[in-house]
Protein backbone atom coordinates (compact mmCIF):
# COMPACT_ATOMS: atom_id res chain seq x y z
CA UNK A 1 0.00 0.00 0.00
CA UNK A 2 1.62 3.28 -1.19
CA UNK A 3 1.27 5.68 0.97
CA UNK A 4 0.70 9.41 0.61
CA UNK A 5 3.80 10.59 2.46
CA UNK A 6 5.87 8.32 0.51
CA UNK A 7 4.68 9.76 -2.91
CA UNK A 8 5.00 13.52 -1.40
CA UNK A 9 8.52 12.98 -0.62
CA UNK A 10 9.60 11.27 -4.18
CA UNK A 11 7.75 14.42 -5.72
CA UNK A 12 9.45 17.33 -3.24
CA UNK A 13 12.67 15.12 -3.84
CA UNK A 14 12.52 15.08 -7.91
CA UNK A 15 10.68 18.46 -8.39
CA UNK A 16 11.69 20.58 -4.73
CA UNK A 17 9.66 24.35 -4.57
CA UNK A 18 8.27 23.48 -7.84
CA UNK A 19 5.55 21.26 -6.13
CA UNK A 20 3.75 23.05 -2.91
CA UNK A 21 0.32 22.82 -0.88
CA UNK A 22 0.59 19.24 -0.17
CA UNK A 23 -3.09 18.50 1.23
CA UNK A 24 -4.72 15.28 2.07
CA UNK A 25 -8.80 16.14 1.90
CA UNK A 26 -10.83 13.00 2.59
CA UNK A 27 -7.38 10.67 2.03
CA UNK A 28 -6.52 12.04 -1.42
CA UNK A 29 -2.97 13.44 -1.96
CA UNK A 30 -3.42 17.20 -3.14
CA UNK A 31 -0.52 18.73 -4.30
CA UNK A 32 -0.16 22.08 -6.68
CA UNK A 33 2.34 22.62 -9.47
CA UNK A 34 3.04 24.92 -11.68
CA UNK A 35 2.32 25.36 -15.73
CA UNK A 36 6.01 25.06 -16.45
CA UNK A 37 5.97 21.44 -14.88
CA UNK A 38 2.88 20.05 -15.01
CA UNK A 39 3.47 18.00 -17.51
CA UNK A 40 7.00 16.59 -16.25
CA UNK A 41 5.00 15.72 -13.30
CA UNK A 42 2.66 13.85 -14.68
CA UNK A 43 5.34 11.96 -16.95
CA UNK A 44 6.95 11.29 -13.75
CA UNK A 45 4.30 9.88 -12.14
CA UNK A 46 3.21 7.57 -15.21
CA UNK A 47 6.55 5.94 -15.96
CA UNK A 48 7.63 5.96 -12.16
CA UNK A 49 8.52 2.20 -11.83
CA UNK A 50 6.74 1.15 -8.44
CA UNK A 51 4.29 4.09 -8.35
CA UNK A 52 2.70 3.33 -11.63
CA UNK A 53 0.17 5.59 -11.50
CA UNK A 54 -0.48 5.39 -15.36
CA UNK A 55 -4.32 6.05 -15.38
CA UNK A 56 -5.41 9.72 -15.99
CA UNK A 57 -8.80 10.06 -14.32
CA UNK A 58 -10.07 12.98 -15.17
CA UNK A 59 -8.94 16.73 -16.08
CA UNK A 60 -11.67 19.58 -14.93
CA UNK A 61 -11.42 23.19 -14.62
CA UNK A 62 -12.17 25.62 -11.90
CA UNK A 63 -12.60 29.13 -11.57
CA UNK A 64 -11.60 31.82 -8.87
CA UNK A 65 -12.66 35.00 -10.31
CA UNK A 66 -11.73 36.85 -6.74
CA UNK A 67 -7.75 35.14 -6.76
CA UNK A 68 -5.81 38.38 -8.93
CA UNK A 69 -3.17 36.44 -10.89
CA UNK A 70 -4.79 32.69 -10.33
CA UNK A 71 -7.92 33.42 -11.60
CA UNK A 72 -8.19 29.72 -12.88
CA UNK A 73 -7.42 26.43 -11.70
CA UNK A 74 -7.21 23.11 -13.97
CA UNK A 75 -7.06 19.58 -11.77
CA UNK A 76 -5.80 16.38 -12.72
CA UNK A 77 -7.39 13.09 -11.24
CA UNK A 78 -4.87 10.33 -11.89
CA UNK A 79 -5.14 6.41 -10.38
CA UNK A 80 -2.36 4.02 -9.95
CA UNK A 81 -4.30 0.73 -10.25
CA UNK A 82 -1.47 -1.34 -8.86
CA UNK A 83 -1.46 0.11 -5.59
CA UNK A 84 -4.95 1.67 -5.66
CA UNK A 85 -3.86 5.07 -5.06
CA UNK A 86 -5.01 8.45 -6.49
CA UNK A 87 -4.01 11.41 -6.67
CA UNK A 88 -4.84 14.53 -7.42
CA UNK A 89 -2.61 18.18 -9.26
CA UNK A 90 -3.62 21.48 -9.13
CA UNK A 91 -2.64 24.30 -11.75
CA UNK A 92 -3.28 27.79 -11.50
CA UNK A 93 -3.29 29.85 -14.22
CA UNK A 94 -3.93 34.12 -14.88
CA UNK A 95 -6.42 34.87 -16.30
CA UNK A 96 -4.10 37.16 -18.31
CA UNK A 97 -2.34 34.09 -19.80
CA UNK A 98 -4.51 31.04 -19.64
CA UNK A 99 -2.46 29.01 -21.54
CA UNK A 100 -1.24 25.38 -20.12
CA UNK A 101 1.01 22.45 -21.96
CA UNK A 102 -1.72 19.94 -23.17
CA UNK A 103 -1.27 16.16 -21.78
CA UNK A 104 -2.03 14.78 -25.13
CA UNK A 105 0.86 13.42 -25.41
CA UNK A 106 0.70 11.42 -22.27
CA UNK A 107 -2.47 10.42 -22.40
CA UNK A 108 -4.87 9.93 -25.34
CA UNK A 109 -7.82 10.36 -23.29
CA UNK A 110 -6.48 13.95 -22.18
CA UNK A 111 -7.98 15.15 -25.86
CA UNK A 112 -11.46 15.52 -25.03
CA UNK A 113 -11.15 16.02 -21.45
CA UNK A 114 -9.50 19.37 -22.25
CA UNK A 115 -11.48 20.05 -25.41
CA UNK A 116 -14.27 20.20 -22.25
CA UNK A 117 -12.50 22.24 -20.15
CA UNK A 118 -11.56 24.42 -23.48
CA UNK A 119 -15.16 24.71 -24.18
CA UNK A 120 -16.53 25.55 -20.87
CA UNK A 121 -13.77 27.72 -19.23
CA UNK A 122 -11.99 29.11 -21.98
CA UNK A 123 -8.41 27.76 -21.26
CA UNK A 124 -6.11 27.33 -23.48
CA UNK A 125 -4.09 23.70 -23.81
CA UNK A 126 -1.06 24.73 -26.27
CA UNK A 127 -0.12 22.28 -28.58
CA UNK A 128 -3.54 20.36 -28.34
CA UNK A 129 -4.17 18.99 -31.94
CA UNK A 130 -7.79 19.59 -32.29
CA UNK A 131 -8.95 22.38 -29.81
CA UNK A 132 -12.09 23.34 -30.59
CA UNK A 133 -15.47 23.48 -28.74
CA UNK A 134 -16.94 20.07 -28.33
CA UNK A 135 -20.16 19.95 -25.90
CA UNK A 136 -21.27 23.70 -26.95
CA UNK A 137 -21.98 24.97 -30.37
CA UNK A 138 -18.84 26.33 -32.61
CA UNK A 139 -20.44 29.65 -32.90
CA UNK A 140 -20.62 30.09 -28.90
CA UNK A 141 -18.74 33.50 -28.42
CA UNK A 142 -18.51 33.14 -24.61
CA UNK A 143 -17.04 30.25 -22.00
CA UNK A 144 -20.61 29.20 -20.40
CA UNK A 145 -18.76 27.96 -17.01
CA UNK A 146 -17.43 31.29 -16.22
CA UNK A 147 -18.79 32.45 -13.16
CA UNK A 148 -19.63 36.09 -14.50
CA UNK A 149 -22.16 33.93 -16.38
CA UNK A 150 -25.18 33.75 -14.42
CA UNK A 151 -27.79 30.83 -14.28
CA UNK A 152 -30.54 32.67 -14.63
CA UNK A 153 -31.92 35.87 -16.45
CA UNK A 154 -30.79 38.80 -14.74
CA UNK A 155 -33.57 41.05 -15.35
CA UNK A 156 -36.78 38.36 -13.97
CA UNK A 157 -38.04 39.97 -11.42
CA UNK A 158 -40.67 37.32 -9.96
CA UNK A 159 -37.47 35.53 -8.65
CA UNK A 160 -36.03 37.44 -5.65
CA UNK A 161 -32.75 35.77 -4.49
CA UNK A 162 -32.57 37.19 -0.41
CA UNK A 163 -35.92 34.82 -0.57
CA UNK A 164 -34.08 31.39 -1.26
CA UNK A 165 -30.63 32.27 0.72
CA UNK A 166 -29.05 33.18 -2.49
CA UNK B 1 -4.70 -15.96 -67.98
CA UNK B 2 -1.48 -17.94 -68.36
CA UNK B 3 -2.14 -18.73 -71.76
CA UNK B 4 -3.30 -15.55 -73.45
CA UNK B 5 -0.78 -14.47 -75.55
CA UNK B 6 -0.10 -10.70 -75.18
CA UNK B 7 0.87 -9.29 -78.55
CA UNK B 8 1.53 -6.06 -79.15
CA UNK B 9 -2.08 -5.14 -80.51
CA UNK B 10 -3.67 -6.38 -77.74
CA UNK B 11 -2.36 -4.15 -74.86
CA UNK B 12 -4.20 -0.97 -75.29
CA UNK B 13 -2.27 2.40 -75.72
CA UNK B 14 -2.02 4.45 -72.67
CA UNK B 15 -3.86 7.26 -73.69
CA UNK B 16 -7.44 5.05 -74.09
CA UNK B 17 -7.23 3.39 -70.25
CA UNK B 18 -9.01 6.43 -67.95
CA UNK B 19 -7.25 8.02 -65.51
CA UNK B 20 -7.35 5.92 -62.05
CA UNK B 21 -8.53 8.49 -59.23
CA UNK B 22 -9.32 7.30 -56.11
CA UNK B 23 -11.86 9.19 -53.77
CA UNK B 24 -13.27 9.01 -50.47
CA UNK B 25 -16.73 8.84 -49.78
CA UNK B 26 -18.17 11.21 -46.75
CA UNK B 27 -20.89 9.57 -45.13
CA UNK B 28 -23.22 11.22 -42.08
CA UNK B 29 -23.83 8.67 -39.52
CA UNK B 30 -25.82 10.08 -37.25
CA UNK B 31 -26.98 12.69 -35.54
CA UNK B 32 -30.17 10.68 -35.43
CA UNK B 33 -30.15 7.25 -36.82
CA UNK B 34 -31.67 4.06 -35.82
CA UNK B 35 -28.70 2.28 -35.47
CA UNK B 36 -26.72 4.56 -33.11
CA UNK B 37 -28.95 4.52 -29.94
CA UNK B 38 -29.03 8.39 -28.96
CA UNK B 39 -28.38 11.36 -30.46
CA UNK B 40 -24.05 11.68 -31.83
CA UNK B 41 -22.51 12.42 -35.39
CA UNK B 42 -19.82 10.68 -37.13
CA UNK B 43 -18.94 12.13 -40.37
CA UNK B 44 -17.02 8.87 -41.62
CA UNK B 45 -14.82 8.72 -44.21
CA UNK B 46 -15.15 5.56 -46.89
CA UNK B 47 -12.99 3.59 -48.82
CA UNK B 48 -15.65 1.78 -50.48
CA UNK B 49 -16.98 -0.35 -47.25
CA UNK B 50 -13.83 0.52 -45.27
CA UNK B 51 -13.79 2.79 -42.78
CA UNK B 52 -10.76 4.99 -43.32
CA UNK B 53 -11.46 8.42 -40.51
CA UNK B 54 -13.67 9.33 -37.98
CA UNK B 55 -14.97 12.47 -37.23
CA UNK B 56 -17.34 12.47 -33.74
CA UNK B 57 -19.07 15.84 -33.13
CA UNK B 58 -21.10 15.15 -29.72
CA UNK B 59 -22.81 17.81 -27.80
CA UNK B 60 -26.57 17.10 -29.40
CA UNK B 61 -28.37 16.87 -26.17
CA UNK B 62 -25.77 18.72 -23.34
CA UNK B 63 -27.52 20.36 -20.61
CA UNK B 64 -25.04 22.37 -18.55
CA UNK B 65 -25.37 19.65 -15.73
CA UNK B 66 -22.49 21.56 -14.33
CA UNK B 67 -23.68 24.80 -14.45
CA UNK B 68 -27.05 24.35 -12.80
CA UNK B 69 -25.53 22.34 -9.97
CA UNK B 70 -23.66 25.29 -9.57
CA UNK B 71 -27.22 27.33 -8.64
CA UNK B 72 -28.74 24.62 -6.38
CA UNK B 73 -28.76 23.07 -3.32
CA UNK B 74 -27.26 19.45 -2.69
CA UNK B 75 -30.34 17.58 -2.78
CA UNK B 76 -31.95 19.10 -6.00
CA UNK B 77 -28.65 17.98 -8.14
CA UNK B 78 -29.61 14.67 -7.44
CA UNK B 79 -32.22 14.69 -10.35
CA UNK B 80 -29.42 16.06 -12.56
CA UNK B 81 -27.51 13.42 -11.83
CA UNK B 82 -30.63 10.59 -13.22
CA UNK B 83 -30.67 12.22 -16.71
CA UNK B 84 -26.84 11.15 -17.44
CA UNK B 85 -27.16 7.33 -17.35
CA UNK B 86 -30.71 7.04 -17.69
CA UNK B 87 -30.38 2.98 -18.68
CA UNK B 88 -28.77 3.24 -14.75
CA UNK B 89 -29.62 6.02 -12.92
CA UNK B 90 -30.37 4.45 -9.34
CA UNK B 91 -26.15 4.21 -9.81
CA UNK B 92 -25.76 7.90 -10.57
CA UNK B 93 -28.26 8.98 -7.55
CA UNK B 94 -27.05 6.41 -5.49
CA UNK B 95 -23.58 7.95 -6.30
CA UNK B 96 -23.84 11.64 -5.73
CA UNK B 97 -25.63 10.78 -2.50
CA UNK B 98 -22.81 8.77 -1.42
CA UNK B 99 -20.89 11.55 -2.61
CA UNK B 100 -22.27 13.76 -0.01
CA UNK B 101 -22.44 11.32 2.56
CA UNK B 102 -18.71 11.29 2.15
CA UNK B 103 -18.07 14.68 2.31
CA UNK B 104 -20.09 15.71 4.95
CA UNK B 105 -19.25 12.39 7.29
CA UNK B 106 -22.52 10.97 7.56
CA UNK B 107 -22.48 7.36 8.17
CA UNK B 108 -25.27 5.19 6.51
CA UNK B 109 -26.83 2.65 8.60
CA UNK B 110 -26.53 -1.33 7.46
CA UNK B 111 -30.01 -1.21 5.91
CA UNK B 112 -29.87 1.24 3.96
CA UNK B 113 -26.36 0.56 2.21
CA UNK B 114 -27.89 -3.17 1.32
CA UNK B 115 -31.00 -1.63 0.08
CA UNK B 116 -28.74 0.41 -2.48
CA UNK B 117 -26.76 -2.20 -3.15
CA UNK B 118 -29.50 -4.26 -4.95
CA UNK B 119 -31.28 -1.40 -6.16
CA UNK B 120 -27.71 -0.48 -7.75
CA UNK B 121 -27.03 -4.18 -8.82
CA UNK B 122 -30.31 -4.00 -10.43
CA UNK B 123 -29.73 -1.52 -11.93
CA UNK B 124 -26.44 -2.55 -13.63
CA UNK B 125 -28.68 -5.34 -15.22
CA UNK B 126 -30.95 -3.02 -16.81
CA UNK B 127 -27.97 -1.79 -17.98
CA UNK B 128 -26.55 -4.40 -19.30
CA UNK B 129 -29.33 -6.18 -21.20
CA UNK B 130 -30.18 -3.62 -22.91
CA UNK B 131 -26.80 -3.48 -24.15
CA UNK B 132 -26.17 -6.78 -25.10
CA UNK B 133 -29.83 -7.46 -26.54
CA UNK B 134 -29.66 -3.97 -28.95
CA UNK B 135 -26.07 -5.84 -29.89
CA UNK B 136 -28.33 -8.88 -30.83
CA UNK B 137 -30.64 -6.07 -33.02
CA UNK B 138 -27.62 -5.15 -34.72
CA UNK B 139 -26.49 -8.36 -36.08
CA UNK B 140 -30.11 -9.08 -36.78
CA UNK B 141 -31.91 -10.69 -33.56
CA UNK B 142 -35.15 -8.59 -33.44
CA UNK B 143 -36.43 -11.71 -30.69
CA UNK B 144 -34.14 -11.58 -27.84
CA UNK B 145 -34.59 -8.17 -27.49
CA UNK B 146 -38.24 -8.13 -27.23
CA UNK B 147 -37.96 -11.04 -25.02
CA UNK B 148 -35.76 -9.98 -22.27
CA UNK B 149 -37.85 -6.04 -22.36
CA UNK B 150 -40.32 -7.81 -20.25
CA UNK B 151 -37.69 -8.54 -17.28
CA UNK B 152 -36.23 -4.73 -17.35
CA UNK B 153 -39.89 -3.47 -17.16
CA UNK B 154 -40.07 -5.49 -14.19
CA UNK B 155 -36.61 -3.87 -12.52
CA UNK B 156 -38.93 -0.41 -13.25
CA UNK B 157 -41.72 -2.09 -11.47
CA UNK B 158 -39.36 -2.73 -8.40
CA UNK B 159 -38.15 1.16 -8.85
CA UNK B 160 -41.72 2.34 -9.24
CA UNK B 161 -42.18 0.33 -5.50
CA UNK B 162 -39.00 1.66 -3.97
CA UNK B 163 -38.77 5.19 -5.05
CA UNK B 164 -42.11 6.07 -7.04
CA UNK B 165 -40.12 7.04 -10.39
CA UNK B 166 -39.27 4.37 -13.16
CA UNK B 167 -36.32 6.45 -15.57
CA UNK B 168 -35.55 9.23 -13.78
CA UNK B 169 -35.48 7.73 -10.66
CA UNK B 170 -34.05 10.42 -7.96
CA UNK B 171 -33.85 7.21 -5.40
CA UNK B 172 -32.27 7.49 -2.12
CA UNK B 173 -32.08 10.88 0.46
CA UNK B 174 -29.38 11.82 1.76
CA UNK B 175 -28.23 9.71 4.37
CA UNK B 176 -30.25 7.00 3.48
CA UNK B 177 -33.14 5.82 1.42
CA UNK B 178 -36.75 7.89 1.30
CA UNK B 179 -38.67 5.07 2.47
CA UNK B 180 -37.98 1.36 3.64
CA UNK B 181 -38.03 -1.58 1.15
CA UNK B 182 -42.20 -2.20 1.28
CA UNK B 183 -43.43 -6.02 1.27
CA UNK B 184 -44.17 -5.51 -1.98
CA UNK B 185 -41.22 -4.56 -3.50
CA UNK B 186 -39.20 -7.48 -1.46
CA UNK B 187 -41.78 -9.61 -3.02
CA UNK B 188 -40.71 -8.33 -6.49
CA UNK B 189 -37.13 -8.79 -6.00
CA UNK B 190 -37.63 -12.58 -4.91
CA UNK B 191 -39.79 -13.26 -8.22
CA UNK B 192 -37.30 -11.52 -10.17
CA UNK B 193 -34.46 -13.28 -9.11
CA UNK B 194 -36.26 -16.43 -9.61
CA UNK B 195 -37.44 -15.53 -12.99
CA UNK B 196 -35.19 -13.44 -14.31
CA UNK B 197 -32.32 -16.60 -15.11
CA UNK B 198 -34.43 -18.25 -17.42
CA UNK B 199 -34.69 -15.44 -19.79
CA UNK B 200 -30.85 -14.84 -19.68
CA UNK B 201 -30.01 -18.53 -20.30
CA UNK B 202 -32.24 -18.10 -23.14
CA UNK B 203 -30.35 -14.37 -24.19
CA UNK B 204 -27.26 -16.78 -24.33
CA UNK B 205 -28.38 -19.75 -25.76
CA UNK B 206 -29.75 -17.12 -28.86
CA UNK B 207 -26.32 -15.46 -28.98
CA UNK B 208 -23.36 -16.74 -27.02
CA UNK B 209 -22.61 -19.28 -29.03
CA UNK B 210 -24.19 -18.59 -32.24
CA UNK B 211 -22.35 -18.77 -35.36
CA UNK B 212 -23.74 -15.81 -37.31
CA UNK B 213 -22.92 -13.88 -34.03
CA UNK B 214 -19.40 -15.15 -33.26
CA UNK B 215 -18.31 -14.26 -36.65
CA UNK B 216 -20.14 -10.72 -36.35
CA UNK B 217 -18.56 -9.79 -33.10
CA UNK B 218 -15.13 -11.73 -33.04
CA UNK B 219 -11.96 -9.39 -33.84
CA UNK B 220 -14.74 -6.81 -34.32
CA UNK B 221 -13.60 -3.25 -32.63
CA UNK B 222 -10.74 -4.55 -30.73
CA UNK B 223 -8.70 -2.69 -28.77
CA UNK B 224 -5.27 -3.31 -26.71
CA UNK B 225 -4.87 -3.04 -23.27
CA UNK B 226 -2.42 -0.78 -23.34
CA UNK B 227 -4.73 1.96 -25.95
CA UNK B 228 -7.61 1.46 -23.73
CA UNK B 229 -6.08 2.57 -20.64
CA UNK B 230 -4.19 5.55 -22.34
CA UNK B 231 -8.06 6.50 -23.24
CA UNK B 232 -8.96 6.09 -20.40
CA UNK B 233 -11.33 3.05 -20.28
CA UNK B 234 -13.26 1.86 -17.04
CA UNK B 235 -15.83 -0.55 -16.42
CA UNK B 236 -16.95 -3.15 -18.68
CA UNK B 237 -15.31 -2.05 -21.46
CA UNK B 238 -11.59 -1.97 -19.72
CA UNK B 239 -12.53 -5.58 -18.18
CA UNK B 240 -12.94 -6.73 -22.00
CA UNK B 241 -9.57 -5.62 -22.73
CA UNK B 242 -8.22 -7.71 -19.75
CA UNK B 243 -8.13 -5.27 -16.95
CA UNK B 244 -9.89 -6.79 -13.72
CA UNK B 245 -10.57 -2.35 -12.14
CA UNK B 246 -13.59 -2.58 -10.94
CA UNK B 247 -14.60 0.30 -8.40
CA UNK B 248 -16.75 -1.96 -6.35
CA UNK B 249 -13.44 -4.83 -5.41
CA UNK B 250 -10.79 -1.68 -5.38
CA UNK B 251 -12.35 0.94 -3.27
CA UNK B 252 -15.54 -0.54 -2.00
CA UNK B 253 -18.30 1.77 -0.92
CA UNK B 254 -21.83 0.96 0.53
CA UNK B 255 -20.76 -2.39 1.97
CA UNK B 256 -19.09 -3.95 -1.50
CA UNK B 257 -17.01 -5.77 0.60
CA UNK B 258 -19.99 -7.76 2.73
CA UNK B 259 -20.62 -9.95 -1.11
CA UNK B 260 -18.87 -12.51 -2.49
CA UNK B 261 -18.60 -11.83 -6.24
CA UNK B 262 -16.57 -12.44 -9.40
CA UNK B 263 -15.08 -9.97 -11.73
CA UNK B 264 -15.43 -11.47 -15.24
CA UNK B 265 -12.24 -10.51 -17.45
CA UNK B 266 -12.10 -10.46 -21.01
CA UNK B 267 -8.71 -11.10 -23.67
CA UNK B 268 -9.07 -9.28 -26.81
CA UNK B 269 -11.17 -6.19 -26.19
CA UNK B 270 -13.40 -6.84 -28.80
CA UNK B 271 -16.78 -6.55 -29.50
CA UNK B 272 -17.40 -10.09 -28.73
CA UNK B 273 -15.52 -10.02 -25.03
CA UNK B 274 -17.39 -6.60 -23.87
CA UNK B 275 -20.74 -8.94 -24.81
CA UNK B 276 -19.56 -12.02 -22.57
CA UNK B 277 -18.02 -9.37 -19.44
CA UNK B 278 -21.35 -7.57 -19.57
CA UNK B 279 -23.35 -10.85 -19.39
CA UNK B 280 -21.02 -12.13 -16.88
CA UNK B 281 -21.46 -9.67 -15.00
CA UNK B 282 -25.24 -9.51 -14.95
CA UNK B 283 -25.39 -13.26 -13.26
CA UNK B 284 -22.73 -11.63 -10.63
CA UNK B 285 -24.96 -8.48 -9.98
CA UNK B 286 -28.00 -11.13 -9.61
CA UNK B 287 -25.72 -13.00 -7.13
CA UNK B 288 -25.46 -9.81 -4.87
CA UNK B 289 -29.01 -9.02 -5.16
CA UNK B 290 -29.64 -12.08 -3.93
CA UNK B 291 -27.46 -12.21 -1.07
CA UNK B 292 -27.76 -8.80 -0.26
CA UNK B 293 -32.43 -9.24 0.25
CA UNK B 294 -31.55 -12.81 1.73
CA UNK B 295 -29.12 -10.76 4.31
CA UNK B 296 -31.16 -7.68 4.95
CA UNK B 297 -29.91 -6.31 8.50
CA UNK B 298 -32.79 -4.86 10.76
CA UNK B 299 -32.75 -1.25 11.61
CA UNK B 300 -33.33 2.11 10.59
CA UNK B 301 -32.78 2.97 7.12
CA UNK B 302 -31.80 6.06 7.32
CA UNK B 303 -29.00 8.17 9.20
CA UNK B 304 -29.18 9.46 12.21
CA UNK B 305 -28.84 13.05 10.64
CA UNK B 306 -31.55 15.61 11.04
CA UNK B 307 -29.83 18.84 9.13
CA UNK B 308 -29.66 16.55 6.17
CA UNK B 309 -32.22 14.00 6.25
CA UNK B 310 -36.10 14.90 5.64
CA UNK B 311 -37.87 14.50 9.18
CA UNK B 312 -40.80 12.38 8.87
CA UNK B 313 -44.32 13.86 7.78
CA UNK B 314 -46.23 13.54 11.10
CA UNK B 315 -43.06 14.77 12.96
CA UNK B 316 -43.04 17.83 11.29
CA UNK B 317 -46.66 18.74 12.25
CA UNK B 318 -46.02 17.56 15.76
CA UNK B 319 -42.18 18.82 16.69
CA UNK B 320 -40.84 22.04 16.44
CA UNK B 321 -37.08 21.07 15.82
CA UNK B 322 -38.68 18.25 12.83
CA UNK B 323 -40.77 21.61 11.25
CA UNK B 324 -37.03 23.71 11.49
CA UNK B 325 -35.10 20.98 10.07
CA UNK B 326 -37.88 20.54 7.33
CA UNK B 327 -38.23 23.84 6.10
CA UNK B 328 -34.43 24.51 6.10
CA UNK B 329 -33.90 21.42 4.12
CA UNK B 330 -36.78 22.26 1.41
CA UNK B 331 -35.53 26.01 1.50
CA UNK B 332 -32.06 24.63 1.19
CA UNK B 333 -30.48 26.53 3.64
CA UNK B 334 -28.34 24.01 4.70
CA UNK B 335 -24.35 24.96 4.77
CA UNK B 336 -22.29 22.31 3.42
CA UNK B 337 -18.36 22.93 4.98
CA UNK B 338 -15.32 24.25 2.45
CA UNK B 339 -13.90 21.39 1.05
CA UNK B 340 -13.17 19.33 -1.84
CA UNK B 341 -14.30 15.79 -2.14
CA UNK B 342 -13.79 13.17 -4.95
CA UNK B 343 -15.78 9.96 -5.22
CA UNK B 344 -16.56 7.27 -7.77
CA UNK B 345 -19.08 4.86 -8.12
CA UNK B 346 -18.55 1.76 -10.39
CA UNK B 347 -21.79 2.91 -12.87
CA UNK B 348 -23.01 0.91 -15.21
CA UNK B 349 -19.99 2.21 -17.80
CA UNK B 350 -17.56 2.22 -15.35
CA UNK B 351 -16.23 4.62 -13.22
CA UNK B 352 -18.68 7.62 -12.43
CA UNK B 353 -17.03 9.86 -10.64
CA UNK B 354 -18.04 13.03 -8.79
CA UNK B 355 -15.97 16.13 -8.01
CA UNK B 356 -17.43 18.47 -6.05
CA UNK B 357 -16.03 21.75 -4.31
CA UNK B 358 -17.28 23.68 -1.67
CA UNK B 359 -16.80 27.03 -0.51
CA UNK B 360 -19.18 26.70 2.22
CA UNK B 361 -22.21 27.70 0.60
CA UNK B 362 -25.72 25.76 0.21
CA UNK B 363 -24.55 24.97 -3.62
CA UNK B 364 -21.35 23.25 -4.97
CA UNK B 365 -18.96 25.80 -5.92
CA UNK B 366 -18.04 23.43 -8.31
CA UNK B 367 -19.07 20.52 -9.78
CA UNK B 368 -17.66 17.79 -11.95
CA UNK B 369 -19.01 14.89 -13.39
CA UNK B 370 -16.65 12.09 -14.42
CA UNK B 371 -18.57 10.17 -16.84
CA UNK B 372 -17.29 7.36 -18.48
CA UNK B 373 -18.83 7.36 -21.91
CA UNK B 374 -17.41 10.63 -22.37
CA UNK B 375 -14.25 9.36 -21.97
CA UNK B 376 -13.94 6.42 -23.94
CA UNK B 377 -16.11 7.29 -26.74
CA UNK B 378 -13.21 9.40 -28.02
CA UNK B 379 -11.42 6.01 -28.78
CA UNK B 380 -14.31 5.00 -31.42
CA UNK B 381 -12.26 5.96 -34.58
CA UNK B 382 -9.36 4.25 -33.72
CA UNK B 383 -11.79 1.44 -33.07
CA UNK B 384 -13.75 0.64 -36.52
CA UNK B 385 -10.66 2.47 -38.43
CA UNK B 386 -10.17 -0.38 -41.32
CA UNK B 387 -13.64 -1.97 -40.59
CA UNK B 388 -16.51 -1.90 -42.60
CA UNK B 389 -19.42 0.10 -41.76
CA UNK B 390 -21.62 -3.24 -40.21
CA UNK B 391 -18.51 -3.44 -38.15
CA UNK B 392 -18.24 0.05 -36.96
CA UNK B 393 -22.15 0.17 -35.84
CA UNK B 394 -21.65 -3.40 -33.78
CA UNK B 395 -18.61 -1.70 -32.17
CA UNK B 396 -20.65 1.16 -31.31
CA UNK B 397 -23.24 -0.90 -29.63
CA UNK B 398 -21.10 -2.67 -27.79
CA UNK B 399 -19.29 0.67 -26.19
CA UNK B 400 -22.81 1.11 -24.67
CA UNK B 401 -22.28 5.23 -25.04
CA UNK B 402 -25.48 6.94 -23.62
CA UNK B 403 -26.06 9.83 -24.95
CA UNK B 404 -27.17 11.40 -21.82
CA UNK B 405 -24.38 10.45 -19.61
CA UNK B 406 -21.88 11.56 -23.08
CA UNK B 407 -23.47 14.83 -22.93
CA UNK B 408 -24.17 15.63 -19.80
Amino acid sequence: MLSNQEVAEELLGKFGDQVFDFEEPYGMLTLSTTREEIIPVLEFLRDHKSYQIIFLTDITGVQYPDKTGQEFMVVYHMHSFVHNFRVRIKVSIPEADIHIPTATGLFASANWMERETYDFFGILFDGHPNLKRILNIEEMDYFPMRKEYPMEDATREDKIDALFGR
Amino acid sequence: MADIELLPHNIPANSELPELVEELTTLNLGPTHPATHGIFQNVLKMDGEKIVSGEQTIGYIHRAFEKIAERRPYYQITTLTDRMNYCSSPINNLGWHMTMEKFLGVEVPKRAQYIRVIMMELARITDHIICNSILGVDTGAFTGFLYVMQKREEVYEIYEEVCGARLTTNMGRLGGMERDLSSTAIRKIHEFIKSFPPVLRELEKLLNRNRIFMDRTINVGSISLERALSYGFTGPNLRAAGLDYDVRVMNPYSSYQDFEFDIPVGQNGDTYDRYMVRNEEMWQSLKIVEQAINNLPEGPYYADAPEYYLPPKNEVYKSMEALIYHFKIVMGEIDAPAGEVYHAVEGGNGELGFYMISDGGRTPYRLHFRRPSFIYYQAYPEMCKGSSLSDAILTMSSLNVIAGELDA
